[in-house]
């Protein structure tokens, strides 16, 4: 037996590709996270790739192609704006379309991540049963495709906000920590869903009601203040409520938000994460035995 | 890897392992079945036994063939081993990087590009994307398919299919490979390519898995052989031998012994 020097070289400590494993019964129950994480790490190009994939294979044979990522959001503004503009008696004007817009633009990346993510696991089909890696990149890829279809929508918001008269300022950099809080509630609410459609492939279609709901019942087709009070108790339950408000500080206001919204909204955004991480992770060895 | 201790020798050490499937009644789990379910207050769930307390060991730089008819346990033992599928009691331990190539598809996505499904498959199975640019060439050598990599995998036939999916796994270089019913896909000069491919990675100590309904592949290619049956192992010995007497249970007598049942149909 010559042994030969090839294979040890790319030898790995970690879950997925270490020297040595041991499978052992396992049913629910969080991995080793350490080597979890680092396999996570190791494989985070395989997520950008995914989700690069994703992005490409959206869109991939009406006429506009690629332009559909923005005109899409547009439309959909427009839309929305036209409706509450009827129901209301007085006209918004471009201001409130800036809320309208902006609002909307930040809340679909929260719902694109999740309507993606749902079928993540469970339309990953051969990929799953055919290779070990950590599952998670998988709802992880979702939300980064969200977060890449969201990008460009700030880019049309741009003569939006400065038609309706707002100038930036330096308040303006709150945008920055702001979006990372949204993104960490879309990341827990996708981990959520991607592992829940695993066990009830009902999931999907009761979430595309769901989101709806939550728009209407989110300050986003109107300001906070207008809320009655009847109605205050969605806004504390609404985990992007203080996120929202926060946002329309920003934008709207141009002031800096509420260290109350913030907590709130960083509140929520770790509670969510966590728990739709740890029941993702414990799960995920399963998924395999489900699909 | 100067010393090889005593386990080290042992690639793959499967203990007694038994795996089984939980399934509801229902074709797929719904939230709406089981609303129904619970307002019932019954609990539906049928437990499938695909392997039943098997237990072998496959050596450093031996190819071992698994043979066994439809439904018998062997492509949930491959991805038990493969750490895809945890057992439900027993123990399996694998020392080494394991590659799979299983029953066709690693992985692949039919409506990304040949090109795009490599990177994606590669990057999931632990490379590194300058690993990956290093072997991308190498793959789409081997597979020979250069004028095809940047077409949607629809467009492949399945023996392409097949092509690509071996060039994959080969370019891992993995310590263990694990093949299941795949390398029957390609045309005959493709299959003594691999075969030849195969035969090099023993020589370089690596260790096969090979699952196949080709009898004639298992007895010229493989060091021991596995017979499962009905979610148990049947028998381990010599490829001959089992090969053997599989045929004797599949009521093929000796004289009918031709291409149909030796090869791949």
């Amino acid at each position: 037996m010559t042994a030969p020097t090839a294979p040890t070289r790319e030898r790995r400590e970690d879950e997925f590709s270490a020297v040595s494993h041991v499978y052992e019964p396992h049913r629910v129950g969080l991995p080793p996270l350490g080597p979890y994480l680092r396999g996570l790490w190791r494989r985070r190009e395989f997520m950008f790739e995914l989700s690069r994939t994703e992005l490409r294979a959206q869109h991939f044979n009406t006429v506009f192609g690629q332009i559909w990522l923005v005109l899409n959001p547009l439309l959909l503004a427009c839309v929305y704006f036209i409706l509450v503009d009827i129901l209301r008696s007085r006209s918004g004007g471009i201001e409130f379309f800036a809320h309208l817009m902006s609002s909307l633009f930040i809340f679909q990346f929260v719902t694109d991540s999740m309507r993606q993510a749902v079928k993540s696991v469970t339309g990953g089909g051969k990929l799953i049963l055919n290779t070990a890696f950590p599952r998670v990149m998988l709802p992880g890829a979702s939300v980064l495709t969200a977060f890449k279809r969201f990008l460009p929508t700030l880019l049309i918001f741009i003569p939006v906000y400065f038609a309706a008269g707002h100038r930036p300022g330096f308040e303006l950099l709150w945008v920055v920590p702001v979006v990372a809080l949204f993104g960490l509630v879309a990341s827990g609410l996708a981990m959520l869903v991607a592992a829940g459609q695993v066990y009830f492939r009902d999931l999907k279609n009761f979430l595309t009601y769901a989101l709806r709901i939550w728009l209407y019942g989110s300050p986003i087709l109107y300001h906070e203040s207008q809320v009655p009070d009847r109605y205050h108790f969605l806004l504390v339950l609404n985990p992007v409520a203080p996120l929202l408000a926060a946002w329309s500080d920003i934008i709207d206001k141009g002031i800096a938000p509420s260290a109350g919204d913030l907590a709130l909204g960083a509140a929520w955004g770790v509670a969510l994460f966590l728990v739709g991480g740890l029941f993702f992770i414990s799960r995920e060895r399963e998924f395999a035995v489900r699909l | 890897m100067s010393s090889l201790s005593a386990s080290d020798r042992v690639r793959i050490r499967v203990q007694d392992v038994s795996v089984t499937y939980r399934t509801s009644l229902e074709k797929a789990p719904t939230l709406r079945g089981t609303l129904l379910r619970l307002g019932r207050r019954e609990r539906v769930i049928r437990e499938i036994p695909a392997l039943r307390g098997v237990s072998f060991e496959v050596p450093h730089g031996k190819v071992m063939g698994v043979v066994g008819a439809n439904g018998a346990g062997k492509s949930t033992l491959m991805r038990t081993v493969a750490g895809i599928l945890p057992p439900t009691t027993g123990r399996v331990e694998v020392n080494g990087r394991v590659s799979t190539l299983l029953s066709l598809g690693v992985g692949f996505n039919r409506k990304l590009t040949g090109r795009e499904n490599v990177v994606l498959g590669g990057l999931a199975a632990g490379l590194t994307r300058a690993e990956l640019d290093s072997k991308y060439d190498e793959i789409v050598e081997f597979a020979e398919l250069e004028e095809f990599m940047d077409m949607p995998m629809q467009t492949y036939s399945s023996g392409m299919y097949g092509r690509l999916a071996f060039a994959v796994s080969m370019a891992m270089r993995p310590d263990i490979l694990i093949i299941d019913e795949a390398l029957s896909v390609g045309d005959a000069r493709f299959r003594r390519k691999s075969f030849k491919r195969m035969r090099e990675l023993c020589e370089e100590d690596r260790t096969i898995l090979l699952v196949s309904h080709a009898l004639g592949t298992i007895e010229k290619l493989c060091d021991e052989c596995i017979w499962m049956h009905k979610g148990e192992l049947r028998m381990w010995d010599e490829p001959s031998a089992v090969v053997d007497a599989y045929t004797d249970f599949l009521g093929v007598k000796d004289e009918e012994r031709d291409p149909v049942t030796m090869e791949d149909v």
